[in-house]
């Protein structure tokens, strides 16, 4: 039996390394694969509650697939938008992508 | 349905048939339809007017009809006249309807133009007709914006900082004149936005608290100052009128900077006379600084259009200080120098929009010696120099005397010195008129494109006639329009002297 | 007398006939239009004045009666019953200047035929005479303060047309211009003194019994002044009279009926139409007037002998003539006639000068057009020796100047004589001024005359151009105004104009008026001898001598460029650039700079929108940390 504890750090480390290469990288796909770290560790974080807190139930672990699913697709759009600028500027940088501001 | 309507709808009518139009025949043709009967009725509600206040009719406003558009905030359009707003709409129906004369080869995108041209008079119409200050307001918007359009699109020289500082400057000043609305109906209780009941609320006096009134009225008087060019706050004016097209400068120096003395007058004077009687020395000295300032500086104006935009200043300037005067005999003359002064400066911007449109150039260092060659617009320009000028037998000469002898009854050394410094301008008036029509008109042409140039059109004469033989009406025959616009003067300002 | 109306209203048809539709006229008939109108509206005038001098009933103390035949309210004013009236009033001082105004006006409408003729612009020509016929006429006839200053005001802009007729020449433009403004200058302070008369009198009338003069006493010799100063603009009185020699510019018929006969006297007749309440109330003022008057008629004599220009020194003498009616009314102090030669001898004097100055002065400028015409110039220069060329001309011209020097009988001795008996007996220094400077008219008339008629002839001028006699329609006006002059001296003018309207009889005082014929008549020997022959060495030794007074004469004393410094240096350079710089760089800068304000502000604040999904994150995490921080620890 893993304690509790562990899984924690481990989602937080998850997290925080997903938030701050969210903060820090240039490319968009780091920046969507961050993304995605941040959704595992949260995923990760309604498998533990739910088995801590409610043994008998199994929402958590419904949510976590669910929220996987979304995460899938979400990442096709993404790859496909990041495919399209790529095409257009040669160039996935994000602050090379300041002309969609105006 | 009160006939008075019919002044917002013929607009609104013409606007679907300028939308419905084809081709510039079909835009002239809603456009002189419309316009002319804009005209008729004008005229008929004028001979109607006369009619009813000989038969006896007393009431302060004429025609009146109300029909409620948003009860909980207690808005109302409410429509109805007296003398004073008969005059204007007369004045505005003369000009809306020689102004489409004026701007009858005007290219591109005419139907647009006047698209918004009559947009524009929409509401100058309803600003006129209404007695609700909630619909005077939102008509008085009406005719602000499509001004932005008018001069930013068909403009001349610097066409876009013109109409956005001209646009920027009407719309602060709708800002002040908004609060300065609001203070008044929530100040008069908040129970009604109509003019006439409340400045007769409680008895008449005091309506609205008179430590409020000190707030409101300065609030809304720079509010509708603003449009009456009040300084400091009269600098959109040369810039706009110098970049706007013929027919709309027509139509803004002639109708619109009316709106200003108007409003004034009908509602920060007639609503708060206590603070308009304590607070009226500093617009006095505001207003009688721009009847010399403005004077001063068309001196030394080389662009025609300033020149005309700088003389409106000091023209409006006086309609003003008049209003200031509180009493019958000034604020008659103050209404009927709005009068004057709009037909006078809408035929001197007619005239210049058709100069300009022949030797494109109003500098006047470039232009001279055109009597020889376009002497129906110089013999024009010089009967509209010397109607500004203060001629007798025309209008101007008759306002500005009614002034001068009603601001001369107020008899303390404040208002003495103010009212002679305000007849030094008619001196002034003449140097710059002279000094510009003998330095274009008279003398011998030198630029050798000029000599080939040819003289108006049918439809500018027609125009320029139209006014000229307004203009002349006005100052040959003035007892008329004098005792109509003093029996909507008169309830005004003894509601005023009741409340002092 | 219900036919007055029509002495107004056809000038006033026939201006708007001729001004807008003179273009189809031809020539010919437009001044046919405008001459038959005249000759109408001149029988109009003589048939009113007979029934009014010889008709009308005199009142039971023997006054001629004043008439009102139309009054009506033009523009109320509503307040202390004060309004705007037009109507006519008849009265001697009116009925006189009617006769007078469509005399004059007739035969420069005749004459102008001739002088004008082929000129372009004739039928517009037509229509200003026209206008300023109709104004002129109405100012006389005014019933109320306030009606004359209205067409006071449009006889200054006919005027105005009028001398800018030729309006591609620079000269006469700027004359115009000087002519309206300074007028218009002046007659500010007549706006003001109306305002005035009007608050405090509460009447603009003339009908001086009303109790409101009596309660507004106070203030009227104010009122009275500036309107004084009104008039001095329009009557050129100095230093107001810089317009008139410029005035000149306009075609010569004008000068002499504008700027000679009827306009310029305007101002006297103010004077005189308002003479009761400053008999009544403002005595001391009256004399101020005659002071002005007096350094004027110096003034402009002195100037006048040394100009070279024909018409300027009619001009300058005009403004001397004029001056001598002002000093007439102001020497008046009392308006009952105890003693012989007292009070109301200088308001009559003034109006006989007025009548007769009109007639001679209208025939020495009409003169003067037809020797203009004839020899193309004004200068005295190009004439010389023209007696033989122009027989009528140097006869009636000749007339005019023993007219206006006071040689007996023509009509100017009459008039002058009674203004010097006048001067005397308000007091002798004024009397001895004025016979000077009725020496020094008789100097520099016959200066001209001969300078014109005698002296060196230009041959080579005359020689290219041969000068000629003008036409009849020019000649006739000449005979016509000549015989006038010849015999208005004798007219009782007493018994028809008086300060009372009562009958005065004329006494020649033959003390003042043999010293003033003997001095005359030497200065006239002095002109002679100094100017008659074919070189003047005496004249020119003298201008050699006092060479700096000559030549500050000669320029006017220099006003005009003083005048000129003022507008142009001082007002337009120190009040006008900077008022309009003011208005550009500081009050349109602060919106300028309002606006510019606003637009640094956002775009100083742009930045926090920056769009850039990562920097909104990590605020939004700052955020998140901030809000836990103040959960956990507060």
């Amino acid at each position: 039996m893993i304690h509790l504890e562990y899984m924690l750090i481990i989602s937080a480390v998850m997290m925080f390394a997903g938030v701050f290469g969210f903060l820090t990288r240039k490319s968009t796909l780091a920046i969507l694969l961050s993304v995605e770290l941040m959704l595992n560790a949260t995923d990760l974080n309604f498998a533990v509650f739910n088995r801590m807190l409610y043994p008998d139930g199994y929402e958590g672990y419904f949510f976590a697939l669910f929220s996987i699913a979304i995460s899938a697709a979400e990442s096709a759009i993404a790859i496909a938008i990041m495919i399209n600028i790529y095409r257009m500027l040669k160039n996935i940088q994000v602050d090379e992508l300041e002309k969609m501001k105006w | 349905m009160n006939f008075l309507s019919l002044f917002v709808l013929i607009p609104l009518v013409m606007l679907l048939g300028l939308w419905l139009a084809r081709d510039i025949k079909g835009v002239r043709a809603v456009m002189v339809t419309g316009s002319s009967a804009l005209l008729v009725l004008a005229a008929y509600l004028t001979i109607t007017f006369l009619g009813d206040r000989a038969a006896g009719q007393t009431g302060e406003f004429l025609y009146t009809a109300s029909f409620s558009w948003f009860e909980p905030l207690h808005i109302k359009y409410s429509v109805g006249v007296d003398g004073i707003s008969v005059a204007m709409l007369l004045l505005s129906a003369v000009i809306v309807f020689t102004g489409t004369f004026a701007s009858w080869q005007l290219k591109p995108l005419t139907k647009e133009y006047f698209l918004w041209f009559t947009l524009l008079s929409l509401g100058v119409f309803g600003f006129f007709i209404s007695v609700d200050m909630f619909a005077m307001f939102m008509f008085y918007e009406i005719a602000l914006i499509p001004m932005y359009l008018l001069i930013g699109v068909w403009g001349s020289g610097k066409k876009e900082y013109a109409a956005m500082k001209l646009t920027l400057m009407l719309m602060g000043g709708s800002a002040f004149l908004m609060c300065g609305i609001f203070g008044i109906f929530y100040g008069a209780g908040g129970q009604t936005m109509n003019l006439y009941e409340i400045a007769n609320q409680l008895g008449g006096a005091h309506a609205i608290p008179v430590a409020q009134q000190y707030i409101w009225f300065p609030l809304t008087f720079i509010g509708f100052g603003v449009l009456g060019a009040l300084f400091p706050f009269h600098t959109w004016s040369p810039d706009g009128h110098a970049s706007a097209p013929t027919a709309v400068s027509m139509l803004h120096a002639g109708v619109l900077m009316k709106l200003g003395g108007y409003g004034c007058f009908r509602i920060a004077m007639y609503l708060m006379p206590e603070a308009a009687n304590e607070l009226s020395w500093i617009f006095l000295i505001l207003t009688g600084i721009s009847v010399v300032y403005g004077a001063f500086s068309a001196c030394v104006q080389t662009d025609l259009k300033y020149i005309n935009a700088y003389s409106s200043v000091s023209h409006c300037g006086l309609v003003l200080f008049a209003i200031l005067m509180i009493n019958q005999t000034a604020c008659t003359g103050a209404v009927l120098q709005m009068l004057s002064h709009g037909l006078m400066t809408a035929l001197f911007f007619a005239l210049i929009g058709m100069i300009y449109g022949r030797t494109h150039t109003r500098d006047i260092r470039e232009l001279n010696g055109l009597m020889r060659i376009m002497p129906f617009l110089s013999v024009g320009y010089i009967i509209a120099g010397l109607a500004n000028l203060g001629l007798p037998g025309f209008s101007g000469f008759i306002a500005e005397m009614t002034i001068f002898v009603g601001s001369f009854q107020n008899a303390d050394t404040f208002h003495r010195v103010l009212t002679i410094a305000a007849c030094c301008s008619i001196v002034i008036t003449a140097v710059y008129i002279l000094r510009v029509v003998g330095k274009i008109l008279y003398g011998t042409c030198t630029n050798e494109h000029h000599l080939k140039l040819t003289d108006a059109t049918w439809d500018e004469r027609f125009a320029v006639i139209c006014l000229i033989l307004c203009v002349a009406a006005l100052g040959m025959a003035p007892l008329w329009v004098s005792d109509m616009i003093n029996d909507g003067v008169l309830p005004i300002v003894n509601h005023i002297h009741a409340a002092l | 007398m219900e036919s007055t109306i029509l002495i107004l209203l056809l000038p006033f048809f026939s201006f708007l006939l001729l001004g807008v539709f003179g273009k189809w006229f031809s020539h010919k008939a437009a001044g046919l239009v405008g001459t038959a109108v005249l000759a109408v509206v001149a029988l109009l005038s003589y048939q009113t004045a007979y029934d009014y001098f010889f008709l009308t009933e005199r009142t039971a103390e023997g006054a001629l009666p004043t008439l009102i035949p139309y009054n009506v309210t033009w523009l109320p004013f509503f307040v202390n019953g004060l309004s705007f009236d037009m109507g006519i009033l008849l009265d001697p001082i009116s009925v006189m200047m009617l006769i007078v105004i469509s005399t004059v006006s007739l035969m420069v409408h005749i004459y102008s035929f001739g002088y004008m003729h082929g000129e372009r612009g004739f039928q517009r020509y037509y229509a200003f005479l026209s206008l300023f016929t109709m104004s002129m006429l109405g100012l006389v006839v005014a019933t109320n303060i306030f009606q004359m200053y209205m067409f006071w005001e449009l006889v200054g802009v006919s005027s105005y047309l009028l001398i800018g007729f030729y309006y591609q020449s620079p000269a006469a433009i700027a004359a115009s211009k000087k002519a309206f403004i300074v007028t218009r200058f002046a007659d500010l302070f007549f706006l003001i003194g109306i305002l005035i008369y009007g608050y405090y009198c509460k009447s603009f009338g003339f009908d001086f019994s009303q109790e409101g003069f009596a309660a507004g006493a106070a203030m009227l010799p104010l009122s009275l002044f500036l309107m004084f100063i009104g008039g001095a603009g329009k009557s050129a009185m100095f230093p107001l009279h810089i317009w008139l020699p410029d005035a000149m510019e306009g075609p010569t018929p004008v000068s002499a009926l504008i700027h000679a006969a009827t306009m310029v006297v305007a101002g006297v007749f103010q004077i005189a139409r308002l003479f009761p309440l400053w008999i009544e109330y403002a005595p001391d003022t009256l004399h101020i007037v005659a002071w002005i008057g007096a350094f004027t008629a110096f003034y402009a004599a002195a100037v006048a002998c040394c100009q070279s220009d024909i018409k300027r020194v009619l001009a300058f003498s005009t403004i001397s003539q004029i001056a001598f009616m002002m000093v007439s009314l102001g020497v008046c102090y009392e308006y009952t006639t105890g003693h012989e030669h007292v009070g109301s001898l200088g308001f009559m004097a003034s109006m006989f000068h007025l009548f007769t100055h009109a007639m001679f002065k209208a025939l020495l400028f009409l003169g003067a057009g037809c020797i203009i015409h004839a020899v193309h110039s004004n200068e005295m220069s190009a004439m010389g020796g023209l007696r033989k060329y122009m027989p009528i001309t140097h006869i009636t011209f000749l007339i005019a100047c023993l007219a206006i020097s006071g040689i007996p009988p023509f009509s100017g001795f009459f008039s002058k004589d009674e203004i010097l008996t006048a001067a005397f007996a308000y007091m002798p220094a004024m009397g001895w001024i004025m016979t000077a400077i009725a020496a020094m008219t008789a100097f520099y008339m016959f200066r001209l005359y001969f300078g014109i008629f005698w002296g060196t002839e230009n041959k080579e001028l005359h020689a290219e151009h041969t000068p000629h006699e003008a036409p009849l329609t020019m000649t006739f006006p000449l005979m016509f105004l000549a015989v006038v002059t010849c015999f208005a001296g004798f007219i009782p003018f007493g018994h028809f104009v008086s300060a009372d309207n009562m009958v005065y009889d004329i006494h020649l005082d033959w003390n003042v008026a043999g010293t003033s014929i003997i001095i005359a008549v030497a200065s006239i020997f002095l002109a002679t001898y100094m100017y008659i022959g074919e070189r003047q060495p005496k004249a020119d030794a003298l201008a050699e001598k006092f060479q700096k007074l000559h030549r500050w004469a000669y320029k006017r004393f220099y006003l005009d460029e003083v005048y000129q410094f003022v507008t142009h240096r001082i007002i337009f350079a120190h009040i006008s650039k900077p008022i309009a710089k003011f208005d550009r760089r500081i009050v349109d800068g602060f919106f300028n700079f309002l606006a510019w304000g606003t637009n640094g502000l956002s775009t100083a604040i742009r930045g926090f929108q920056s769009g850039s999904v990562q920097k909104y994150a990590f605020v939004f995490l700052l955020g998140t940390l901030a809000l836990l921080a103040i959960m956990i620890f507060a």
